[in-house]
C-alpha cells in the first residue's frame, strides 16, 4: 500500500512536448511510471517519447483510461489546464509550475473541491511512490521503498529529507510535495490524514517552513487525529519579517507565521520536532524508537 | 510588489472610492501650481515611500502656507525616511503627496487579504482605526470584524450592512460604506491584489467617509495581466542586489551577518540559514540559485554575494536531484576563479554523482573547501569566518 498513487497509477503529461515535459517525462517512464500519453494542443496524433500525444485530456483520457495527470505548462496557463483536467474526469492532477496567481488558484481549488478531485501544487516537485510510481521532478534514486510517510512545502529540502530516511534504511512509502505557494491544491492536514490510513506508512516526516498558519492547523489535526509518531522541521527561523523567502506563500506577515509559532504549536501537539535540517532522518528514528 | 500611498489612492478613486484631493509633486517647482488646485488653508504633506511608520519618522506633516509647504517638500525629496519599518539607510522619498485636510471625526480600519486558512478573500474592519491592527487582533481581536467574500457571488449587500452597523456607522454613512466596500471587493478581484489597507477610514465631522491612508500588495504572480500596476513598480524602493539578482533569475534577499549562503531551492536555503544560525555563525543572506546552477548563474551569485562588504565567508549547499554534481561542480570551479572571490569557500554537494562533483572541487586549483555533511559544511564555514 501507499497513499494516492501506486504501479497501476496511469499518468498522462500535459505540455507534454515542451522542454519540461519532454525532459520530466523521459525521466518518469526511466524510474518505472505507467505514463500512458501526453496532451500538447494541435499536436495531436503525433508520436512523442514512445507514446500518443493528444489534442484535448478528454481524448487522452478515452484513448489511455489515464487516471492522473501532472501539468509543466506555463503559469498563466495553469488555471485552463487544471480545469481541463478535472473536467475530463481526472481525479489526481500535478502541478509543477510556479508563479500562478493566487486568484486562480482560488478559483481552481473550489471547483477541485466540488468535483472531488485532489490537486498537488502548484509550485511542488510532485509526489513519488518509491519502486512504483514518480510524478514529478525530484530524483528518483535517492528514494528507498519503505515505511515513512514525507509531505513537505518544500523541494530540495524534501530532497534532503528522503535522502536520509534513504541512508537510515527506513525508506518512504510516499512522498509529497504539497508547494510553496499559499494557496495550495493540497493540504498538510489532507496528507496526515493519508498517512494515517495507509498500512504502510508507520510514521510521518513532515516539513514546514514559514508563512501562514498550515503548520499550526495540522498541529491540532494531529493532536485529535493521528496516532503514528510524527517528526518535523521548519524551516525559516532565521528568515526577517516582511521578506518573501523564494516560496510565494514563504513570508511573515503581520507578525504571523514565524517558525518559533509553528515548532511550539507541534510540539504541544506532541510532534517530535528537529531544529537542524540535517536531523531529521535522526528524528525519525528517535520518534519512532528504530 | 507594492504601490506608493498616491498610487493606492489612485486605484481607490477608479473604483468609486473617496479618497481625499491631493496632487503629487516630484520637483519644488510644482508645489505652488500643486497647492493652487487644492482647497483650504491648511494641507497635509506626505512623504511617499514603501514603509509604514511615516508620521512618527517625520515624513508626514501638517501645514499652513505656501512656504512652509514649500519647505517640507524641499527637505523630504531626495531625503531617506527611516522608520519603524525601514532598515538603518531608510526609503528614498522621490514624490511628495499633498493633500487637503479633512475634518477628523472618528478614525476607522478597513482591510483586505487572501486569508491562507479559509482560501478566500476576507474583509476586516475595525473601530480601531490609526492604530497597527496587529496590535488590534493581538490584545483585543474581538474588535476587528471579518466578512468572508464568497468567490461564486462576490460581496453582497447583507455583508457591508453587517460591517456596518459593527462599525457604528449611521443613516448615509451606511449606504456610503456599502459603495465603498463594494469598490474595494471589486478592486481586489480585478487587480490581483494581495493586500489592501485603509487605516485610517475617517468619518469626517460632516459625516461622510473617506480613505485617508492606503496600502495595495499586488500578487507579483499576476502582474504579467496587470500591466496598469506594474507600471506604477518604483524600484528605488526596492533593494538593488535584490533587483539584480531577479535579472539572472537569482532569489536573493540580504540579511545582516557575514556568512553568504548560496543554496538551490528556497526550502533548503532557509533550511541552510537556520543551520548557519544553530552552529554560531550569522548568515548574510538567502540565495536560491534554482534549478538551472550553471557557470554563468553561479558566477553571477557569487559576485551579487561578494557585493555585500560584510561578507567573509560563502557557503554553498547544493542537492543535486535532475541536475549532475559534477556539472555543477565545474560551474563552481569556474565561477570562482571567474568572481575573484577571495574569502573562504565551503562547498557541500549532495544527491546525484555527488562523489565526483567533490572530487572535482578537491582536484581543481582554486581555493574551495569540499566537505560532505550538511552539518559539518556549517560548522566548517563558522570556523573559518572566525579564523
Amino acid at each position: 500500500m501507499s497513499v494516492l498513487i501506486d504501479k497501476n497509477t496511469r499518468v498522462i503529461c500535459q505540455g507534454f512536448t515542451g522542454k519540461q515535459g519532454t525532459f520530466h517525462s523521459e525521466q518518469a517512464i526511466a524510474y518505472g511510471t505507467s505514463m500512458v500519453g501526453g496532451v500538447t494542443p494541435g499536436k495531436g496524433g503525433q508520436t512523442h517519447l514512445g507514446l500518443p500525444v493528444f489534442n484535448t485530456v478528454k481524448q487522452a483520457v478515452v484513448e489511455t483510461g489515464a487516471n492522473a495527470t501532472v501539468i509543466y505548462v506555463p503559469a498563466p496557463f495553469c488555471k485552463d489546464s487544471i480545469l481541463e483536467a478535472i473536467a475530463a474526469g481526472i481525479q489526481l492532477v500535478v502541478c509543477i509550475t510556479e508563479g500562478i496567481p493566487t486568484l486562480d488558484m482560488m478559483q481552481v481549488k473550489i471547483v477541485a473541491d466540488s468535483e472531488g478531485a485532489r490537486i498537488i501544487g502548484p509550485n511542488c516537485p510532485g509526489i513519488i511512490t518509491p519502486g512504483e510510481c514518480k510524478i514529478g521532478i525530484m530524483p528518483g534514486e535517492i528514494h528507498l521503498p519503505g515505511k515513512v510517510g514525507v509531505v513537505s512545502r518544500s523541494g530540495t529540502l524534501t530532497y534532503e529529507a528522503v535522502e536520509q530516511t534513504t541512508r537510515s534504511g527506513f525508506g518512504q512509502s510516499t512522498c509529497i510535495g504539497i508547494g510553496g505557494d499559499p494557496i495550495p491544491g493540497t493540504s498538510f492536514i489532507d496528507c496526515l490524514r493519508l498517512f494515517e490510513n495507509d498500512p504502510q506508512t508507520e510514521a510521518i516526516l513532515m516539513v514546514g517552513e514559514i508563512g501562514g498558519t498550515a503548520e499550526e492547523e495540522a498541529a491540532e489535526f494531529i493532536q485529535s487525529e493521528i496516532s503514528k509518531p510524527v517528526t518535523a522541521f521548519i524551516a525559516g527561523g532565521t528568515a526577517p519579517k516582511g521578506k518573501r523567502m523564494g516560496h510565494a506563500g514563504a513570508i511573515i506577515a503581520g507578525g504571523k507565521g514565524t517558525a518559533a509559532e509553528k515548532f511550539t504549536a507541534l510540539e504541544k501537539a506532541g510532534v517530535h520536532t528537529v531544529r537542524s535540517p540535517a536531523d531529521m532522518g535522526k528524528g525519525v528514528a528517535e520518534a519512532t524508537g528504530w | 510588489m507594492n504601490l506608493h500611498e498616491y498610487q493606492a489612492k489612485q486605484v481607490f478613486a477608479q473604483y468609486g472610492m473617496p479618497v481625499p484631493n491631493s496632487r503629487v509633486v516630484s520637483s519644488i517647482d510644482e508645489v505652488a501650481t500643486a497647492l493652487q488646485k487644492l482647497a483650504g488653508e491648511h494641507w497635509v504633506v506626505k512623504a511617499q515611500v514603501h514603509a509604514g511608520g511615516r508620521g512618527k519618522a517625520g515624513g508626514v506633516k501638517l501645514l499652513d502656507s505656501i512656504d512652509t509647504v514649500k519647505q517640507a517638500v524641499q527637505q523630504m525629496l531626495g531625503s531617506r525616511l527611516v522608520t519603524y519599518q525601514t532598515g538603518e539607510q531608510g526609503q528614498p522619498v522621490n514624490q511628495v503627496l499633498i493633500e487637503e485636510t479633512s475634518n477628523i471625526g472618528r478614525e476607522l480600519y478597513l482591510g483586505a487579504v487572501i486569508d491562507r486558512a479559509s482560501q478566500r478573500v476576507v474583509i476586516m474592519a475595525s473601530t480601531e482605526g490609526g492604530m497597527e491592527i496587529e496590535k488590534v487582533a493581538a490584545e483585543s481581536p474581538q474588535k476587528i470584524l471579518k466578512t468572508v467574500i464568497n468567490p461564486l457571488t462576490g460581496l453582497q449587500p447583507y455583508q457591508s450592512r453587517e460591517l456596518a452597523f459593527g462599525l457604528a456607522l449611521q443613516d448615509e454613512q451606511i449606504k456610503q460604506f456599502g459603495v465603498l466596500l463594494n469598490g474595494l471587493a471589486k478592486m481586489f478581484i480585478e487587480k490581483d491584489l494581495s493586500l489592501v489597507e485603509i487605516n485610517p477610514l475617517v468619518v469626517t465631522g460632516e459625516g461622510h467617509l473617506i480613505c485617508l491612508d492606503g496600502k495595495i500588495n499586488v500578487d507579483d504572480n499576476a502582474l504579467y495581466r496587470q500591466q496598469e500596476l506594474l507600471a506604477m513598480r518604483d524600484k528605488s524602493q526596492e533593494d538593488e542586489r535584490e533587483n539584480r539578482a531577479k535579472e539572472w533569475d537569482l532569489n536573493y534577499i540580504s540579511l545582516d551577518g557575514d556568512i553568504g549562503c548560496m543554496v538551490n531551492g528556497a526550502g533548503l536555503a532557509m533550511a541552510t540559514m537556520d543551520l548557519i544560525k544553530l552552529c554560531g555563525g550569522e548568515p548574510a543572506n538567502f540565495l536560491d540559485v534554482g534549478g538551472g546552477a550553471t557557470k554563468e548563474r553561479v558566477s553571477e551569485a557569487f559576485k551579487i554575494i561578494l557585493s555585500d562588504t560584510n561578507v567573509k565567508g560563502i557557503l554553498v549547499n547544493i542537492f543535486g536531484g535532475i541536475v549532475r554534481c559534477d556539472l555543477i561542480a565545474e560551474g563552481i570551479i569556474g565561477a570562482v576563479e571567474e568572481a575573484h572571490v577571495n574569502v573562504p569557500v565551503v562547498v557541500r554537494l549532495e544527491g546525484n554523482n555527488a562523489e565526483r562533483g567533490s572530487q572535482l572541487l578537491r582536484d581543481s586549483s582554486v581555493n574551495i573547501i569540499a566537505v560532505k555533511g550538511l552539518t559539518e559544511a556549517a560548522e566548517k564555514i563558522v570556523a573559518e569566518v572566525n579564523k
